[in-house]
C-alpha cells in the first residue's frame, strides 16, 4: 500500500480534514513506523539466524534456553531481545577527545541510508510504500549514503583504530559501488524501466523469464552483484573495515550500548535491502518459479521473503566459512576483475538483446 | 599546488587487542597502511620465574615450568625434568618414559591444533577455530582423565610421572587417534588450501634460513624455512630413537621458502608426524611397572651445571640448572623457543601491510608466558 492510497483512504476515513496537511503526516508516518518495525523484526531475527547458523557450521548449540527461571526461552529463541535488553541498559560512553556531534551523529546517518532505501523495496505485488519510476536508482542512492556515516564515526572517535577502519571502508564501499551499479544497468536495459515493481513484473512467467537465466551474461551479472554487495555490506570475506583481529573493532571501536546496536541493526537492514534488490532484479522478485501455481498475492510475499532468506543465508554462510581479504587485495578484485567483466558484461547484453531480442 | 607532507604514524598494537596473543605491545610506524619499522616491547607478564626458581626446591619448580608455555605444559615439564635427572645422573624406567613421550606428543597435537587455529582467526577465518578447539578439547579431557589438570598438569616428576595411565587411556587414545586423522584432511580442505587463506599467506613475511638460523630460532618457524632440524631426531633425548617419524620441512609450496604458508603447514604435517608416533608408542609401551619406583627420596643433584635441551611445540627449550649440592638449585635460566621467534618478527614484519603483520605475528606461534617468564 503506497502512500497515496492510504492518503485517499484516510481522506474518505475522515471527511472533515480532507486533503489537509495533517492526514498528509500521518499516512506518511504510518508506513515509516511499520517499516522500522522492520528494520527491527529484521535485526531480531537475523541475529538469532546468524548465531544459529554459525552454530550449526560450528558444531556447536548456539544459544539455548534449559529449565525454569531467567534463561535464553526454548532453543534460546528470546537471546536476541535480551540482548537488545542489555545493549539499552549499557552506560552510553563518548570518549573525552572525540568530536561529540559528529560521534552521536555517525549511527543516525548509517541508519537513515539504510532505512529510507527500505522505502523502495518490494515484497509483494502490492506490498511496497512508494514505487517510484526510478527505484532501483533510489535504492543504490540511498545504499551509499551509509558510508558517510562510517567515515564520520571512524573520524570522530578519535581512535587510531577507528580511523583505519573509516578509511578503509570508504575505499572498499565507494569502490564496490561501481561494479554492483553496473550489473544492476544490465537488468535495467532487459527490462527498460527502472521502477522496481516495473523489474519485476517483465520476470513473469516462471523460473527461465528470471533475468540471471534469460543470458549468459546477466548470469555473471548476478554473480559479480551478490559478490560485490557483500563487500558493501561489510561482510566476511570483505569485513575489513571491523577486521577484528587487525583493527579491534573498525569504526565502531569507541562505541557501546545502543549506540553501538545502531551499526548493528543497519548492517542487517542493509543485508535485507541489497538482498531484496538482487532477488527483484534477478530471481523473479515474487514471481512464483513455476508460472500458474502459487501465483496469487499471498505466495508473492511468500516467494519474495524466501528468495531474500536464502540470499542473505547465503551472505551468512560466506561469513563463516571464509577467511578475510587484506585491502589491496580487495581493490584488486573490484578494479581488475569485477569492474572489466561488468563492462563487457553491458555490451554483451546490448549484443544479445540486439541479435535475440 | 602544495606537497602534500604525510608523517608517519607511531600505532601501538596491544598490550590489549585481540591477536597478539597475550600481553605483548608492538609499537609500529605506520604510513598508511604500510609499517615501517616494528618493535616488540614485552615484559607486560613477567613473574620472575628464574628469580623463584633460586627460592624453591628442584620438585616445586615443576609447576612454574607449568606456567611458562602454558600451551604446551607437559612439553615444559618434560625439559625440566630430563635436565634435572641428567644432572643427578638418575635412569626412569621404560614405562615412564612411555608414558611421558605419549604425554609431550599429545600435547603437541593440542598446541599445533590451537596455533593453527588461532591462526586462522588471525587472518579472519572463524570456523577452523572451533573445529580446531573441538578436537584438542578430547586431549585435554585425556589429560584430565590422567592427572587432573586440563591445562597446568605438574604431571612429569622427577623420576617418574604423578599418576599411573588410568585404566582404559590406551582404548580411548586408539579411539581419539582414528577419529582425529580424517579431521587432518577436513582442516585442510576448509583453511590450508583455501584461496583467499593462501592468498593471505603466501609469499608473506619469508625467514630466509640463513637469517633464522642467526637469530637462533628453532621449532617450526625454523623447519618451515627449509632447515631439518628436530632435536627429537639431531640429539634423541628420552626414548626418541626409537619410533620411526619424519621431520617435515617447509618447501615454499604455494610460494616462497619460509613464508606464513610454510609455517603454518609445517605444523599440519607435524600433527601428522606426532599421530604417528603416538601410535607406535602406544602399542610398545610395556604393560606394567611401576611409575614411582625411581622417585628420589630427596632430589639433591651433585656440585655441577647442565644445560639441556628439548623439543617442545615451539622449538628448542633449553634449561641450564646450576647446583651447588643443595635442594635448592642456585640457578636456574630457561632457553625459550617463543623468545627467538619473537625476535625475528621485527626483521620479518617491515615493509608490509597492517593486516600481513598480524598474519606474519600470528605465524610465529608465540607464547607471552614463555616470553616474558
Amino acid at each position: 500500500m503506497t502512500v497515496d492510497q492510504l492518503f485517499n483512504w484516510l481522506n474518505t476515513l475522515v471527511p472533515a480534514m480532507e486533503n489537509s496537511g495533517l492526514l498528509l503526516v500521518v499516512a506518511i508516518l504510518i508506513p515509516c513506523l511499520a517499516l522500522f518495525l522492520v528494520v527491527a523484526v529484521n535485526a531480531i531475527v537475523m541475529v538469532y539466524a546468524e548465531r544459529k547458523v554459525s552454530a550449526f557450521m560450528q558444531d556447536r548449540m548456539g544459544p539455548m534456553g534449559q529449565g525454569v527461571g531467567l534463561h535464553a526461552g526454548k532453543w534460546g529463541l528470546l537471546q536476541t531481545v535480551a540482548d537488545a535488553l542489555k545493549l539499552l541498559t549499557k552506560e552510553d560512553i563518548i570518549p573525552e577527545k572525540a568530536d561529540k556531534f559528529l560521534f552521536i551523529l555517525a549511527p543516525f546517518v548509517i541508519f537513515i541510508g539504510a532505512f529510507v532505501a527500505i522505502i523502495a523495496v518490494p515484497f509483494g505485488e502490492t506490498v511496497i510504500v512508494a514505487d517510484f519510476n526510478i527505484g532501483i536508482f533510489y535504492i543504490l542512492a540511498m545504499g551509499s549514503l551509509g558510508v558517510i556515516g562510517l567515515i564520520l564515526a571512524g573520524w570522530s572517535s578519535n581512535n587510531k583504530w577507528s580511523l583505519y577502519g573509516g578509511m578503509r571502508s570508504a575505499a572498499q564501499i565507494v569502490s564496490y559501488e561501481i561494479p554492483a551499479g553496473l550489473s544492476l544497468i544490465v537488468v535495467i536495459m532487459l527490462t527498460e524501466t527502472l521502477s522496481m515493481q516495473g523489474i519485476i513484473q517483465y520476470q513473469e512467467g516462471g523460473m527461465f523469464n528470471w533475468i540471471i537465466f534469460s543470458n549468459p551474461f546477466a548470469f555473471v551479472a548476478f554473480f559479480i552483484y551478490f559478490i560485490s554487495v557483500v563487500a558493501e555490506t561489510n561482510r566476511t570475506p570483505f569485513d575489513i573495515p571491523e577486521a577484528e583481529s587487525e583493527l579491534v573493532g573498525g569504526f565502531h571501536t569507541e562505541y557501546s550500548g545502543m549506540r553501538w546496536s545502531f551499526f548493528f541493526l543497519s548492517e542487517y537492514a542493509n543485508m535485507l535491502v541489497v538482498s531484496a534488490v538482487g532477488a527483484a532484479g534477478f530471481l523473479g522478485g515474487w514471481h512464483s518459479p513455476i508460472p500458474g501455481y502459487f501465483d496469487s498475492n499471498g505466495w508473492g510475499v511468500f516467494w519474495m521473503l524466501s528468495k531474500i532468506v536464502f540470499l542473505i543465508f547465503v551472505m551468512m554462510w560466506f561469513r563463516w566459512t571464509f577467511p578475510r581479504l587484506r585491502v589491496d587485495q580487495l581493490m584488486n578484485i573490484c578494479w581488475k576483475v569485477f569492474l572489466p567483466i561488468s563492462l563487457i558484461n553491458i555490451f554483451g547484453v546490448g549484443f544479445w538483446t540486439l541479435i535475440f531480442g | 599546488m602544495g606537497v602534500v607532507h604525510g608523517e608517519e604514524m607511531v600505532l601501538n598494537i596491544g598490550p590489549q587487542h585481540p591477536s597478539t596473543h597475550g600481553v605483548l605491545r608492538l609499537k609500529v610506524k605506520t604510513d598508511g597502511e604500510i609499517i615501517s619499522e616494528i618493535t616488540p616491547v614485552i615484559g607486560y607478564l613477567h613473574r620472575c620465574f628464574e628469580k623463584h626458581c633460586e627460592n624453591v626446591t628442584y620438585d616445586q619448580v615443576i609447576p612454574y615450568t607449568d606456567r611458562c608455555d602454558y600451551l604446551a605444559a607437559m612439553a615444559n615439564n618434560f625439559g625440566y625434568v630430563v635436565a634435572v635427572e641428567e644432572l643427578m645422573e638418575l635412569k626412569v624406567p621404560e614405562k615412564v618414559e612411555y608414558i611421558r613421550v605419549i604425554m609431550a606428543e599429545f600435547q603437541r597435537i593440542a598446541s599445533h591444533l590451537l596455533a593453527l587455529g588461532v591462526y586462522g582467526l588471525d587472518i579472519g577465518a572463524f570456523t577452523p577455530f572451533l573445529f580446531m578447539l573441538r578436537d584438542r578439547e578430547r586431549i585435554l579431557d585425556m589429560f584430565e582423565m590422567t592427572c587432573g589438570a586440563r591445562l597446568l598438569y605438574n604431571y612429569m616428576w622427577v623420576g617418574g610421572v604423578s599418576h599411573d595411565l588410568p585404566k582404559g587411556f590406551v582404548e580411548t587414545a586408539f579411539q581419539f587417534l582414528d577419529y582425529f586423522e580424517p579431521q587432518i584432511e577436513e582442516y585442510n580442505n576448509l583453511l590450508t588450501h583455501n584461496k583467499i587463506f593462501v592468498e593471505r599467506t603466501a609469499d608473506i613475511g619469508v625467514l630466509p634460513p640463513e637469517v633464522a638460523i642467526s637469530y637462533g630460532v628453532s621449532g617450526p618457524n625454523l623447519r618451515a624455512s627449509g632447515v631439518q632440524w628436530d632435536l627429537r631426531r639431531n640429539s634423541p633425548y628420552s626414548i626418541y630413537d626409537k619410533f620411526e617419524f619424519d621431520v617435515p620441512v617447509g618447501d615454499g609450496g604455494k610460494g616462497t621458502l619460509g613464508d606464513c604458508w610454510d609455517r603454518y603447514y609445517v605444523r599440519m604435517l607435524e600433527v601428522r608426524e606426532s599421530v604417528k608416533i603416538l601410535r607406535q608408542a602406544l602399542a610398545q609401551m610395556p604393560k606394567d611397572g611401576d611409575v614411582h619406583q625411581a622417585l628420589p627420596k630427596k632430589i639433591r643433584p651433585p656440585k655441577g651445571s647442565i644445560y639441556s635441551r628439548t623439543e617442545t611445540p615451539r622449538g628448542d627449550l633449553g634449561f641450564y640448572i646450576e647446583s651447588d649440592g643443595s635442594p635448592i638449585p642456585s640457578r636456574v635460566k630457561m632457553r625459550s623457543p617463543a623468545f627467538t621467534a619473537l625476535a625475528v618478527l621485527g626483521e620479518l614484519a617491515g615493509g608490509w601491510m597492517m593486516s600481513d603483520v598480524i598474519s606474519i605475528l600470528g605465524s610465529l606461534d608465540i607464547v607471552l608466558g614463555e616470553i616474558d617468564r
